[in-house]
């Protein structure tokens, strides 16, 4: 069966939210630890994240919900904080790694750290169509788990189709690492685009629309998720080529 | 292998799909440095369209106690020392083979010196601007207009150079395989910092040649204003050797990211920065444009922590005053950012100042004569 992460910004409801799309079919929560510059982010999540800011959510509250969000969620559905270096620069690297951890944390994703920089936070890479091969390596050899696969060249929001880019890159990763997980971000929002993204990968990440939906409830979040659901599961996984 | 380049300063934070761009821009820049054909075609667009050497100004009827000299950026093409990064950038892009420019820009002076380059040479431009600074600083607006640029407003958060900063990366992170971004301050990720500086290190290479010819020996202290840095970098570079000469940079009160600031991640870079205990960015308060900003250079931080350099504030009063001083008794009417340097110059213990005077004061009319009760 193919993954499907969603993502949500960490407020006051986001355990309650992360449960919802946990029922409708989420294998994976990815939770936002919001900053005031996001310099990957569309207008969606910036101005969501703006909003949690606004409501106070700081790292401390922040760790808080994803303690929260472990309870409701019960022990085996992997949660992943996702934030930005500022964060961790503040915080401090080890101590934001034991923390999260201990807050009920499976991984990490900072986005604007490269895979050069503070090993010692154990985290999902991304790579992008950008990336060369040499980066593509370095980043498939120091995941953790599975490989983020940036579907674009630009920041996280819906659009009208799956990005072209997504095939030609998912190619080049396969070869160089086969058999590692590969999850497709940025960019998908439909039950018809997670679909077709999921022909070529091992999952897929829904972000800024799940955060528009769940601004509804956590109905309308659960209903939203299962349609995602709906469509990645009539993908037949096919075995991962090698 | 980490990329900080000023001790704990500096560094490359940025999403993965800029990395492989800021590889290929340290290596085409660190090619063009060292290539005569690139130093040969600056030289020649620094002496026949930028107007180098600019001079250095004696300004008794300012200082009467002092011998202060002004290093006149101002007359600089486009009217700021912006031109002199702006110029060796779109030289380095079309050796790049990037066609279309994105850039910041805050007081306006750094789009208008973008926009310049970009119609010399013929490349697209878009320029980022907070809609509160396009507001403050109109005019500019209009040269950018005029000169072929599509000004691109910022409506969120501060809505000034910090907004438009992020929205010029993120533009840049889309199209990053035909954009070159044509950054503004010795700020964001390396090589940018290293880069820019090196291009503004002219006004101190010049104004120290200057300044030993005229009067024979250094000055004591040597004056820069400070937002992001670049002119400043650009002065000190030609005195960071001259141990005897103090290096003083000047922050805008209400934004000084070296003075008030903690260590921390802004557009890029680790620097000194205007932030809360988590890392969030404040917003940072200046009546200038281009030192609104809540973050500085990393080598300024190094500066400062080094001892080499010292970063002393200027209020929006004391910068207002030196405005109008300077208009009045030398008839040059400075930017208020360069004025923050010049009120600092007047009352610091030194009595042979050398200042920076980054910018013409055209830009700044309405505001400071708004401020200084001129006008309604």
């Amino acid at each position: 069966m193919k993954k499907l992460v969603v993502y949500l910004v960490c407020e006051p409801e986001t355990p309650e939210l992360a449960a919802a799309a946990v029922a409708g079919g989420a294998d994976i929560v990815e939770l936002g630890i919001p900053f005031s510059d996001p310099l990957a982010e569309g207008p969606v999540i910036r101005q969501a994240s703006e909003r949690a800011l606004g409501r106070g959510m700081r790292t401390k509250e922040c760790l808080e919900c994803i303690r929260q969000t472990r309870e409701l969620v019960g022990p085996d559905v992997p949660l992943v904080p996702m934030t930005y270096a500022a964060i961790l620069e503040a915080y401090g690297y080890e101590r934001y790694e034991a923390d999260a951890r201990a807050a009920g944390a499976t991984s990490h994703i900072i986005v604007d750290l490269p895979v050069e920089e503070h090993r010692e936070v154990r985290r999902i890479q991304l790579v992008a169509p950008t990336s060369t091969d040499e980066r593509i390596r370095l980043a498939t050899e120091h995941t953790d788990g599975w490989l983020y696969v940036v579907t674009l060249t630009g920041t996280t929001g819906a659009r009208d189709t799956v990005s072209g880019r997504l095939g030609p890159l998912v190619e080049r990763v396969r070869a160089l690492a086969p058999g590692l997980p590969l999850y497709a971000g940025f960019g998908i929002a439909t039950p018809e685009q997670a679909a077709q993204a999921a022909e070529l990968v091992d999952g897929v990440v829904v972000g800024s629309r799940a955060v528009q939906v769940a601004e509804q409830g956590p109905d309308a979040l659960r209903e939203y998720v299962a349609s995602l659901r709906a469509g990645i599961d009539a993908v037949p996984a096919a075995p991962v080529p090698t | 292998m980490s990329a900080l380049t000023y001790g704990p300063y500096g560094g490359r934070f940025v999403p993965e799909t800029l990395i492989p761009a800021l590889d290929e821009l340290a290596a085409g820049w660190a090619a063009a440095r060292e290539d005569a054909s690139f130093q040969d075609e600056l030289h020649h667009l620094a002496t026949t369209y930028a107007g180098r050497p600019t001079p250095l100004t004696l300004v008794e009827r300012f200082a009467p106690e002092k011998r202060v000299y002004l290093k006149r950026e101002d007359l600089l093409h486009t009217g700021a020392h912006k031109l002199n990064n702006a110029l060796g950038q779109a030289v380095l892009a079309r050796r790049l083979g990037k066609q279309r420019i994105v850039a910041e820009t805050g007081a306006g002076q750094h789009g208008v010196a973008t926009a310049t380059v970009c119609a010399r040479f013929g490349l697209d431009c878009v320029v980022y601007m907070g809609s509160e600074d396009m507001r403050r600083q109109k005019p500019n607006v209009e040269r950018m207009n005029l000169l072929g640029a599509e000004v691109r407003p910022v409506e969120f958060g501060t809505r000034t150079l910090k907004e438009a900063t992020s929205e010029a990366i993120r533009d840049w992170i889309t199209n990053v395989e035909t954009t070159h971004y044509l950054i503004g301050s010795c700020v964001g990720p390396s090589p940018y910092p290293e880069m820019v500086g090196e291009l503004q290190a002219v006004i101190g290479h010049e104004a120290r040649g200057q300044y030993l010819q005229v009067e024979g020996h250094l000055p004591e202290a040597v004056v820069a204003c400070v937002g992001g840095g670049s002119n400043s970098i650009g002065m000190f570079k030609g005195f960071v050797d001259d141990v005897e000469v103090r290096l003083v940079g000047v922050e805008a009160a209400g934004a000084a990211s070296l003075g008030t600031g903690r260590r921390g991640v802004l557009h890029g870079a680790r620097s000194s920065i205007l932030a809360d205990e988590d890392g969030q960015i404040a917003d940072a308060h200046s009546i200038s444009a281009g030192l609104d900003y809540p973050g500085v250079g990393p080598e300024h931080a190094f500066l400062r922590d080094s001892g080499r350099a010292v970063y002393l504030p200027c209020t929006d009063e004391e910068a207002l005053a030196a405005f109008e001083r300077l208009a009045k008794t030398e008839g040059i009417i400075p930017a208020l950012e360069s004025s923050h340097a010049l009120a600092r110059a007047l009352d610091l213990d030194a009595e042979h100042v050398l200042v920076c005077l980054s910018g013409r004061g055209d830009k700044d009319l309405a505001e400071a004569l708004r401020h200084l009760g001129y006008a309604e």
